[in-house]
This record gives structure tokens, sequence and C-alpha cells, in this order.
């Protein structure tokens, strides 16, 4: 009895600190009210969306990726955070962490960026119930970057990075809005992007796996589906009636077999040279996955789409967007490898 | 009936049969040709089949319709042949070509290239190895088994062969990228024909009519397996010996299309009844009436896939949504199905 009461007495003494803790609310994107730590000190990210944005706006507080990363990825971002190992996902397509797991590596925060439909919220909800740890929702779309970026920094507590991130983001969008604005509908580029070892696998308009396709000028010759908004697979000669002025892809394999392939080499895009392939490294600069690895691939994109107008230098953008977003100075053979 | 002959005025009916489906075959491929987004009118097809159109015309035509109207048809030619041979050596008409596990086999090697991001053509490879792999195992580890109904052992080694497959393939989806690899994956297991080429076509009709020759041969003999084996060697047939090379050869034509067009359910399974509503349970009959319906119907299905939208609906979803309720009303009417 007086183990039990000693025991009781030295619980109470420990969960004191955490108790008289202050914590903080804050509003995520969902509009759930949070209770956060005055001090985030790690985040589990729920998905690799959320692990990019954290690397990026705080890798210090990364508990892992949510998958291994492959050396030639590791190779363009800093170390140590690199090598930092596989914890799984919690949400989206093929979620594997399991909740023990989660709370066995003590987080302070759960972070996931992406839909914030109900299914999202709800599942939010559940765990932060089950495991008591803090979970913010961040809405993942691609025009919502700054806002996501700033409401990142407030949460980890780090709001000047955000700020300053955002400002970048802000500055991106603008510059493109710009060079959009002398630009008239028809001349825009009809586009398509290609996806899957077939490039026969793309997203309609509203597709968040083809949205910096729009963002950057382009019009998707997919155009709206009747039906969702998704991945979708696409007929050959669907799209040759479409005939695009441009496609681009981040599929080396598919660019690789392009050529030699009797259905794109028909095509007037490919015929005329308008595939293109956007870098990869670290992440996919136009997509995979669908994060703020996205913002320098506007840049890419835009160039892609209106040459003749767009004075960006990819190289310099790609330079400073390295040092500032992913913590990594480019070298002159690494910049050569990214933008053959 | 045991000695291939059969009445003059029965064979004629037969031939007549078979010539006013392969018409209306032939009419429909022509239908189908001239059918597509890219807007081209009949004339205008004939022209570029006779290659006096030129141009975009003759691309569409040779390049795209046509591989994927000669893919359609060669396709559901393959399963419902597959398809009536099954459910012949099991005796057994819910039997379809994915019984001993040619199918998950083939969907584990495909999703295996998919995983290892290997280009298109070591995809296919990778899911006509899988399909044949998986029926080879089956067989074996079936024979390794003693007992005294094989066709059970088979069946019972198919399934569990199919879940070990199935169960595989569910581990690498987990393992693959979400944002790259999972999409691929899942159109794959749908089945398509989007991206079929001539090129595409080029070893898979020799493997199918490879697999075709000896069931059509045997046609009479395999007839004779539907009565059982013990009357089968009463009739001077080798039972378990004829079962290996029905198996052989529907397994290589199953696995060679479906490399080519992904995982096409249902065909298989229903052709072959519809088949028998029209000329009776005689597997010499079946085998030919089952491969032009099936031919004609999975025509008729991917026409729709290609046409009813800008993109593309799976073929696996039109021939389950089509085939299932198909099923169920012969199901419920009950009448002639297997004798």
């Amino acid at each position: 009895m007086i183990r039990f009461t000693f025991a009781a007495i030295a619980a109470v003494l420990l969960a004191l600190p955490a108790q008289a803790q202050n914590t903080r609310t804050i509003t995520d994107s969902a509009g759930r009210v949070v209770q956060l730590p005055e001090r985030v000190e790690t985040v589990f990210a729920a998905g690799p969306p959320a692990a990019i944005l954290l690397y990026v706006m705080a890798p210090d507080r990364m508990l892992g990726w949510s998958r291994a990363n492959r050396a030639e990825t590791r190779e363009f971002l800093a170390a140590p955070y690199a090598d930092l190992p596989a914890i799984g996902t919690l949400t989206g397509q093929g979620g594997k962490a399991g909740l023990e797991r989660v709370v066995a590596l003590q987080p302070s925060l759960i972070l996931d960026f992406g839909s914030v439909l109900d299914m999202y919220v709800d599942l939010a909800n559940r765990v932060q119930e089950q495991t008591g740890i803090p979970y913010i929702l961040i809405d993942g779309r691609f025009e919502n970057t700054p806002a996501a970026l700033r409401l990142l920094g407030e949460a980890l507590g780090v709001p000047e990075r955000g700020e300053t991130l955002a400002q970048d983001a802000e500055a991106t969008f603008a510059h493109i809005d710009t060079l959009l604005a002398g630009i008239p509908g028809a001349e825009r580029p009809r586009a398509y992007m290609a996806r899957g070892p077939d490039g026969l696998e793309s997203g309609v308009v509203g597709s968040i796996n083809t949205e910096i396709l729009e963002r950057a000028g382009g019009v998707n010759v997919l155009g709206r589906a009747e039906t969702g908004r998704g991945l979708v697979q696409v007929s050959f000669e669907a799209l040759l009636a479409a005939d695009p002025d441009v496609i681009v892809t981040w599929d080396r394999q598919f660019f690789a077999g392009c050529r030699d392939n009797p259905f794109w080499s028909e095509m007037r895009a490919v015929r005329e040279g308008h595939l293109h392939l956007s870098p990869v490294l670290p992440f996919g600069w136009i997509d995979g996955p669908p994060s703020i690895n996205r913002m320098i691939g506007l840049d890419w994109m835009a160039a892609v789409f209106f040459p003749d107008r767009c004075q960006i230098n990819l190289r310099e953008s790609a330079r400073a967007h390295y040092h500032l977003w992913y913590h990594v100075d480019l070298t002159e053979d690494q910049l050569d490898r990214l933008l053959p | 009936m045991t000695d291939g002959k059969l009445p003059p005025a029965r064979m004629m009916r037969r031939l007549s049969a078979l010539a006013v489906l392969s018409l209306i075959l032939a009419a429909g491929a022509l239908a189908a040709l001239s059918i597509g987004p890219f807007g081209l009118s009949l004339t205008e097809v004939l022209a570029a089949l006779s290659g006096r159109a030129g141009g975009t015309a003759e691309v569409v035509i040779w390049n795209i319709r046509l591989p994927r109207v000669l893919a359609a048809m060669l396709v559901g030619a393959a399963l419902a042949a597959a398809g009536a041979s099954y459910q012949v050596l099991f005796r057994n008409p819910l039997v379809s070509p994915d019984i001993l596990g040619v199918s998950s086999g083939a969907a584990l090697g495909a999703v295996c290239g998919i995983f290892l991001s290997l280009p298109v053509i070591a995809i296919q490879g990778f899911a006509f190895l899988g399909g044949m792999g998986a029926v080879v195992l089956v067989i074996f580890v079936a024979q390794a088994v003693p007992r005294v109904d094989q066709t059970l052992v088979l069946v019972l080694t198919g399934v569990v062969m199919g879940a070990l497959a199935g169960a595989a393939t569910s581990l690498l989806k987990v393992m693959a990228d979400p944002y790259d690899q999972l999409p691929a994956i899942t159109f794959w297991l749908l089945g398509s024909l989007a991206s079929i080429t001539r090129a595409d076509l080029r070893p898979v009709l020799p493997a199918v009519i490879t697999g075709l020759v000896p069931l059509v041969l045997l046609r009479w003999r395999i007839n004779l397996l539907s009565l059982g084996d013990d009357e089968a060697r009463a009739l001077g047939v080798d039972a378990p010996r004829l079962r290996l090379v029905v198996i052989a050869a529907a397994t290589l034509i199953t696995a060679s299309v479906v490399a080519v067009a992904g995982i096409v359910g249902w065909v298989g399974l229903v052709i072959p009844h519809i088949a028998r509503m029209i000329v009776g349970p005689g597997f010499a009959a079946v085998l030919p009436v089952s491969a032009i319906l099936g031919a004609g119907y999975l025509l008729l299905v991917d026409t729709l896939c290609r046409t009813l939208s800008t993109i593309e609906i799976p073929l696996g979803i039109l021939t389950a949504v089509l085939g299932a309720p198909f099923f169920l009303y012969l199901l419920a009417r009950g009448r002639r199905g297997w004798s």
C-alpha cells in the first residue's frame, strides 16, 4: 500500500511539469482548434507531402521520412536529415504507421498536409483522441502554399521562417501572374501531363496532380471530367484528337521510350520537340508528391510553356530555391544533372 | 460422336451458324474502326485501310484503332476459348480462365514490373511469366499431392496459389510509391487496351494461335473429358495427359493476352455459357462459337470504353458491369446450362 502511494505521488509529481507547462492553441486549416505545447520538439509527418513541408520548414523537428530516401534523393538533401529513418505514413493512400509506433516516437505534434475533407478531419480527431498527441491538418492546395507555410511556422514556433518562405512563394506566384497577364488565352499552350509507365495516366482539371499545369498558364487538354477529379486513364486516340501543344512528364522511363513508341512519335508535340522531362530531385518539380516541392516547378513549367516570354534563369532560380527551401547549396555538377 | 463425324445436315447448320457469326463480327469490327474521338467517316476509314487516305487518318486507323480493335477481338476470343476449355476440363460451368491462378500470377508479375519502374515491354513480359509460372507451380504442387481426384486437388491448389499471389500483390501495393506507382498498378489491375500497339500484338498473336491449335485439333477428345476420367479411358483417351495439354494451351492463351490487356474478368466465364445456349454443350462447337462471341463481346465493350467519355473506362470494370448481371439472368433462366 505504501509502495502504491509512493508510486501515485511520484506519478503526480512527474505529471505536474507537463500540466504546468504553458500550452497555446492554434486553429488549423479545417477550423479545428488544437492545443499545442509551448515548444514543439518533434513532429510526426502523416505522409510524404507533410514530410516535405516539415523538412522545408524545420528539418530539426523531423522524426523521419514517410519512406526511406533513395541514394540519388539523399544527395540533394541536407545532412543529417537526408538519412533520417523511414517511419511510415498515417494517412493518404496506403497508411502504414501504426498508432502505437507513433506514440512510441513521442512526437509533440502530428502534421498532415493535403486534403481537409471530412474524412481527414475525422481521422485527425480520432488519432488525437486516441494518442493524446495534438494533430493539425493543413490545406495542401497549391494556391494555399503561402498560408500553409505561415500556419506551420506559427505552429512550430518559427514564424520568421514561415514568413520568409511564404513571401518567396508569393513572389513566385506574383511573377507567374505578371507573366500570364500579358498572354491572352489563345496563346496559352494546350498541355498534357503524362504519368505512368505508358504515359497514358493523367489528371483532369481540378486534379491535385495536374493543378500546377493550369497555374503555370497551360490549358489541360483533358478538360473537366464528368465524374471525379482525380487521376484517370486516357486513350491515345482521345489524346491524338486533343493534339496537345506541349507534353510534360516526370517519368524517366516513359520519356526514354517515347521516341521509339509508334504512338508517341506520331504526336505533334513529340515530333516538334515539345516533350519535356521535369527534374525530380530531391522531390518532383511538378508532382510526386503534390506538395510544396512544386513551387520550383512553377518556374520550370512557365519556361516550358512560354520559352520566348518567360525571362527566368532556371539555374539561378534553382540554386536560390534549393538554398532557401532545401537547405543545400547545389554544385555546378548537380545543377548540370538537374537541368540538362 | 466419338469419331468426330457429324451428320451432314448438322455439320452444315453448324458451319452456317459460324459463318453468320463471323460476318456479324467483321461488320462490328468495321463499325468499331469508324467510331472514336478522332472523327473519321466510313469512307475515310476504308480509304485509310487501303492506304489511300494518308496523313493523320492513316495514323489513327493503322496505329491506334486497328491494333486496338484487333487486340479487343483477340483478347476476347482468347479468354472465351480458354474459359470454354477450362469449363469442360473441370466439368464445371462456374470455372473461368483464372481458376488455376493465371490472372493472379500475371497480376503479381506486372505489379513487380511496375514496382521496379520497368518499361512497358518488361511489365508485359513479367505479367506473362507470372501467369505461366503460377500455373506451372499449381500443377507441380498438385501432382505432388497424392489424391484420387486430381481435378479437385488442382482447383484447390489453384485457389491457394491465387490467394498467395494476391497477398504478394497487395504487399507490393502497400510498399509502392502512392503518388507514382500505385495509380499505375491500380489501372493495370483493372485492365485496359488504351496503350496497345501493333508491336504489342506481335508476340501475342503467335502465342494465342499456338495455344489454340491443340485445342482445335483435340476438340473431340477434349469433349470426352466431360464424361469423367474412367469413361474417357474406356474410350481410349489418356485423360491425365490430355488434361495437362489443355491446361498448358489455355494457360498460354490467357497469360499472353492478360500480359498486354491487364486483368479482364468475366469474359471467360460468361461467354462459353452463351455459346452453349446457341450450339449446345459439345466442346467441338462451343470452342469456335465461344471464340467468335468473345471477340465480339470484348470488341463491343472496348468500343464503349474508348467512346463513352474522353477519359478511358477501365476494361475490367465494364466487362464486370455488363457480364455479372447477364450471368445472373442466365442463372435465373436456368435453361440448358450444362449437361
